[in-house]
């Protein structure tokens, strides 16, 4: 049985449904959504990279390289965000959040 | 054939095994590391796929960077998490609902051959100017060094930016912390730093504030 391009991307589909559900089921917790966040960019990168070898064209793996470098420097803007919240008010639910509602 | 197959089975269930686990763990912590056996188990498939670079990449930047940076926000932050986990049911069916359809249309559009790829005669060769026996780190240099070389600039200053972000953020100046001022110190002079004070008889001197600029008190 061989492996195919339909295989990784099963396997993306999976981890970006994952990600997805995380979201809706942790509605209140910021963390875990970041975390699913990840999750599913994660999802991206597989399929870039499952696209770069089966298309035979290394431009997909640079595009990743790059995908890598805004997911990190999303995590760490989101996580400060995250620290700075819980720093004045105490907290990190979602709900909470809603000042600049109008 | 058989153990790549194999290998490929294996890193596919643990990384969906333990993406599952990071939102079902009731505990952050444990989420957490579960992210970062996800990230292992993608960093092997992308090994699989002949992407060694990308897999050590995802190694280092994620496991120990992002993933350590999660960990300690987690325990940084004490947050009451049984309580944030309160909706969990309430939402789950509807949740369910939209990741079961998302999963069913892409599942079905892949293993159903829905779009014509056009896939490489053989799979996983180099750019088409360099040889087959040039590494794939090798590779993405030449690619990334020299067509891309703006884009990884870029790359660069989103780094730069995310960095200068996080630190105006969580920077915080303290009101009444002793700092080292290195401008007062040069500018000081003996006229400035000195004072001769006449101590009375069964009297103290206060060392000077800015109340009380060297005076004497009885």
């Amino acid at each position: 049985m061989t492996i195919g391009i339909g295989h990784y991307l099963t396997v993306a589909a999976c981890l970006f449904t994952l990600g997805m559900l995380g979201i809706f089921l942790n509605r209140k917790n910021v963390i875990i959504i970041l975390m699913s966040i990840e999750l599913m960019l994660l999802a991206v990168n597989i399929n870039l990279v499952a696209f770069s070898y089966y298309l035979g064209d290394l431009v997909g793996q640079v595009f990743a390289l790059f995908n890598l470098t805004v997911a990190a420097a999303e995590a760490a803007i989101g996580l400060a965000i995250v620290v700075v919240y819980y720093r004045n008010r105490g907290s990190i639910a979602v709900e909470d959040i809603n000042m600049m509602k109008g | 054939m058989a153990l790549t197959a194999g290998f490929f089975y294996l890193f596919a269930a643990l990384a969906v095994a333990s993406a599952a686990m990071v939102i079902l763990a009731r505990n952050p912590v444990h989420a957490v590391l579960f992210l970062i056996l996800a990230f292992f188990n993608a960093a092997g498939l992308f090994i699989l796929l002949g992407a060694e670079f990308l897999a050590m990449i995802l190694v280092v930047v994620y496991v120990g960077a992002v993933a350590v940076l999660f960990l300690f926000v987690v325990m940084m932050l004490d947050v009451d998490f049984a309580e944030l986990k309160a909706g969990f049911i309430k939402n789950a069916p509807i949740g369910l609902i939209v990741g079961g359809i998302v999963m069913g249309e892409l599942i079905l559009l892949f293993v159903s051959g829905g779009f014509e790829l056009g896939l490489a005669q053989q799979p996983g060769a180099p750019i088409a100017e360099l040889g087959r026996d040039v590494s794939n780190t090798k590779q993405l240099g030449l690619l990334l060094y020299t067509r891309y070389v703006f884009f990884f600039q870029i790359a660069g200053l989103v780094l730069l930016v995310a960095m200068i972000g996080a630190i105006v953020l969580t920077l915080q100046h303290r009101k009444n912390v002793r700092r080292q001022s290195i401008a007062a110190q040069v500018a000081r002079t003996p006229a400035t730093g000195m004072a001769i004070v006449k101590v009375p008889p069964g009297g103290y001197v206060l060392p000077p504030t800015e109340s009380n600029k060297t005076e004497t008190q009885d």
